[in-house]
């Protein structure tokens, strides 16, 4: 009774169960024995594909892979980081993704530690940077683009409060941001944990913790969301923002009066990886896209809405980005900082979270 | 003696006693596999560590040693103490306006006091922003102190809460027998005698539900604090970073069940009230008509504009945040932040999959969780399972939405579980949503049902009539009204949830709230503000046509409080 079904039919359903995939064969082999009616649509592969990318790239995204394989048709599961990634492992003894594209690299880490990923090392995959790769063999997730950590700094609070543009992380230090800052909690929001660990990697661990403790006295608040800290500058709650390069620019575009500033003393980043699901039962598939995934035409897609790619060979097209900001990338060891996350993680709870009651 | 207690007298169960048994032990089942059974293979995992071993109180000792977990508790506690100190009283004298004077524009009052629950929890606090944040029109007002944080939250948790203290309050209210009132005028008993030894007595039930229920409802709620909340840390909010920050679901199930004492707390209250509780309503009952008392009645008017007119400030300046380009900074006004394609790939589809799951969580809800209160207020046998079942019927208000989400995921996922069919379904959803929100309309059927005399049943029984007949004719005709708001409820409930059903939709059943929720994340404010409002909006229909249903209603079944 409640089953949804658009259109009424199975192939305008999206919904992947085991019941579905069931019954679906069943049609196939209907179909099949009929031959002439069974339609080249309804034999096209369905996978699922979950995903953390923006809203407005997934149809420029699912418009390319189908074309580029035939046979496949793209089903996203969409929502943000943390959510994909908690959903993903609710779900790990019944899996429901075929592929996951387009996840944090600290997300697939940790799904590689469950042993939730496929090994597949993606046709082309050699051209990705090292860094952008895992280190197993086959590789169990490929590296796509990169995201850093930025600073959203409102150009018009900054006049009326007459405050100084910031260049570097240091500068934030200067006590006349007091209150004017906000961050992402890094036990809530994978950005705050990317910045935290830029930090970690750049300053050595003993200056990153007494770095952070003096910004913690000019930070008026620590989010629940990487997204929150720039959406906040950018409506001019606060006058710097803490955050990640896309929202930054996705703002700017939108007519925030914000400077998007790499801070030029190294910066914690993000991979937004792809790989496949253990367990998945179109694994031919799901290997086509991400051989389609790595390709030379995913990375120009990619390019349109980040500055740094997996390809050195491809140029980024995207407007707005501070130029220059890939030699500022931090040293940052994934694997490593995945191990340690729960020490950093309690570490930062004891200094900062006890008294993170608001403040003027 | 020793003859009697060795040969008990056994009773013999009737045809009507095996009814309710049915109907209680049904009851039973469905909270057992929709709520119980999913909650419980999440409580197990408080036991174990991320690898899945026992570790017994491990995590426990682990949480209370953590500072900032114990504080989020404390803040926790205050907040919502001081919400339902604010919000009781607020809609009790409210909701004697409404049902005990005479004063003018009732059912207005009455429909404005319900908007907030028609619009997601979101919706107080972004107005809340426009007025007060940083940037905000009425900043000045708060002499320097921040909206973001406890005051934030306890303005925008007594703005959301208070229609769920006065649909409950007003219920309790409206079911009172005038000769009571009649006696007390003969007496010559004073006002405030009366309003100590008739009416605060018969609405004291109603008073501990609406408590328990503001409390919950506050220290359950997820949204608000994580709008409007800042850096200030509380329960809720807490089951986040541990479950969507870290996937740290061990240490999430036990900051659930930490959640949970305040319900067993409760409930023992619960007990405790319905215990003193009789019937109100009797067979013989007369209808209480409040007849003209200017003294009384324009101080109460006055009380309900002032009340009113805040409820609709807020929603009026949410209403125009979705209107204008970009805010602060544009304010020219626009309709592009309601072409929801150009924002979030679902569109209006994520509208219209909200609808659906509100339809029919209204339509499968309403019957199923009054027939169900039915059966468990009016049972004499089974002992104590009903009392069982009834624990477990007030579970769910205090189980947070994230929770509850994350348990269907564990179970209704699992391999091998014959309901499997269910996961990524519009079903799920329903189900899902069903029982998130199946207290308050359990404890609004229980309140009215408590205020219909048990005697109707003792005639009809002596009169031979089976008890679905008398259910059917005479409990459900009187009672309609208060199912038809258990439904509207359900409905509104549907439309505006976000915490648990943003793990379980699927990509052709994203609901409109989450759709909100994504846009705010995206920094699309005014998109978000506008979703709400469509939300807000349809909902407010819905109540339209509720309350033309209600008083044709009223008129038909209702007749016999007239006289």
């Amino acid at each position: 009774m409640f089953r949804h079904r658009r259109g009424g039919d199975l192939v305008g359903s999206a919904t992947i169960n085991a019941g579905d995939r069931h019954m679906r064969r069943l049609l196939l082999a209907a179909a099949c024995m009929l031959a002439f009616t069974a339609s080249a649509e309804a034999q096209r592969t369905r996978l699922t594909v979950y995903t953390a990318f923006e809203n407005d790239q997934l149809p420029v995204f699912k418009q390319a892979a189908e074309r580029a394989v035939p046979g496949i048709e793209v089903v996203w599961v969409r929502d943000s980081t943390g959510i994909v990634t908690t959903r993903l492992l609710a779900e790990k003894d019944n899996p429901r993704a075929d592929v996951i594209w387009g996840l944090s690299a600290f997300s697939l880490i940790r799904l590689e530690a469950e042993n939730m990923l496929e090994p597949y090392t993606p046709k082309d995959a050699e051209a990705l940077r090292p860094q952008f790769r895992s280190d197993r063999n086959p590789m169990t997730w490929v590296g796509l683009d990169a995201f850093v950590a930025a600073v959203c700094f409102n150009t018009v609070v900054a006049q009326q409060r007459n405050l100084p543009r910031p260049a570097t992380w240091n500068d934030l230090l200067n006590p006349a941001y007091r209150g004017l800052i906000a961050m992402p909690n890094p036990a809530s929001s994978g950005t705050g944990l990317l910045t935290v660990a830029g930090w970690l990697g750049t300053k050595g661990e003993a200056p990153a913790w007494d770095f952070m403790t003096r910004l913690h006295d000019n930070i008026a608040v620590y989010t629940h969301s990487g997204s929150a800290p720039c959406n906040n500058a950018a409506r001019g709650e606060y006058a710097i923002g803490i955050t990640f390069d896309m929202r930054a620019v996705a703002l700017r575009n939108q007519g925030a009066p914000i400077d998007i500033i790499v801070p030029s003393d190294g910066v914690g980043f993000d991979l937004e990886a792809a790989a496949i699901h253990r367990g998945t039962r179109n694994l031919d598939a799901a290997k086509r896209l991400m051989d389609f995934a790595v390709s030379k035409e995913a990375m120009e897609l990619y390019g349109r809405y980040y500055a740094l790619l997996g390809r050195a060979d491809v140029q980024p097209t995207v407007q707005n980005y501070p130029p220059e900001f890939s030699q500022r990338l931090a040293d940052v060891d994934f694997a490593a900082v995945a191990a340690n996350r729960d020490r950093i993680l309690a570490e930062w709870g004891r200094r900062f979270d006890g008294k993170s009651a608001p403040r003027n | 003696m020793a003859v009697a207690a060795a040969l008990p007298v056994r009773r013999v169960w009737s045809g009507d006693d095996r009814l309710l048994a049915a109907g209680v032990v049904l009851a039973g089942l469905f909270l057992a596999v929709a709520l119980v059974l999913p909650l419980g293979t999440l409580f197990l995992k408080s036991f174990e560590d991320q690898q899945g071993r026992f570790v017994g109180l491990a995590n426990y000792v682990r949480y209370i040693e953590t500072p900032a977990l114990a504080g989020s508790l404390w803040n926790s506690l205050w907040t919502a103490g001081l919400t339902m100190v604010i919000v009781v009283p607020a809609a009790f004298v409210f909701a004697y306006a409404l049902t005990r004077s005479a004063m003018p524009g009732r059912g207005l009052f009455r429909a404005i006091a319900l908007i907030p629950i028609l619009a997601p929890s979101l919706l107080p606090a972004l107005a809340l922003i426009y007025l007060f944040g940083n940037q905000g029109f009425l900043r000045s007002w708060l002499f320097g102190g921040t909206i973001y944080g406890p005051l934030g939250i306890i303005i925008s948790q007594v703005f959301y809460t208070f229609p769920h203290a006065l649909l409950i309050l007003a219920t309790a209210l409206s079911g009172t027998d005038a000769r009571l009132y009649e006696a007390a005028e003969a007496l010559r008993a004073s006002r405030i005698r009366v309003m100590r030894t008739v009416t605060l007595p018969t609405a004291r039930y109603g008073m501990v539900s609406a408590s328990f229920v503001v409390f919950t409802l506050v220290i359950t709620d997820f949204g608000i604090p994580k709008v409007i909340g800042g850096s200030f840390s509380v329960l809720a909010t807490e089951v986040y970073k541990q479950v969507v920050g870290q996937q740290n679901f061990q240490m999430g199930a036990v900051v659930g069940v930490v959640l949970m004492i305040p319900a067993i707390l409760a409930f023992g209250a619960d007990q405790w009230a319905q215990r003193r509780q009789v019937a109100v309503v009797g067979a013989r009952a007369v209808p209480y008509v409040p007849k003209q008392r200017p003294e009384r009645d324009w101080p109460l008017f006055a009380f309900c504009v002032l009340v009113s007119a805040l409820l609709l400030s807020l929603v009026g300046i949410a209403a125009w945040g979705s209107l204008i380009t970009f805010w602060p900074w544009n304010l020219s006004l626009t309709l592009n932040n309601y072409a929801f394609g150009n924002f979030i790939s679902a569109g209006w589809g994520s509208w219209v999959n909200s609808v659906q799951l509100a339809f029919w969580t209204a339509l499968i809800g309403a019957p199923l969780v009054f027939a169900f209160a039915y059966a468990m207020d009016r049972v004499r046998v089974l002992g104590p399972l009903s009392d069982i079942v009834r624990f477990i019927a007030v579970i769910p208000l205090a189980v947070p939405g994230l929770v509850l989400g994350i348990a269907y995921i564990f179970f209704f996922n699992a391999p091998g579980n014959p309901l499997g069919f269910l996961y990524g379904t519009l079903g799920i959803l329903v189900l899902n949503s069903l029982v998130h929100f199946y207290t308050v309309g359990h404890l609004a059927s229980m309140t009215q049902l408590k205020s219909l005399d048990p005697e109707f049943e003792s005639v009809s029984a002596s009169l031979k009539v089976p008890i679905w007949r008398t259910f059917a004719v005479v409990t459900v005709p009187m009672s309609l009204p208060v199912i038809l708001d258990v439904a509207i409820y359900l409905f509104v409930n549907a439309m505006t949830t976000v915490s648990a059903v943003v793990f379980l939709y699927s990509p052709h059943t994203m609901p409109a709230s989450v759709a909100v929720v994504q846009m705010d994340e995206a920094g699309f404010a005014s998109a978000a503000a506008a979703m709400a409002t469509v939300i807000l909006l349809t909902s407010a229909a819905v109540k339209g046509l509720h309350v033309r249903l209600d008083q044709v209603l009223t008129r038909r079944t209702q007749a016999w409080r007239r006289r």
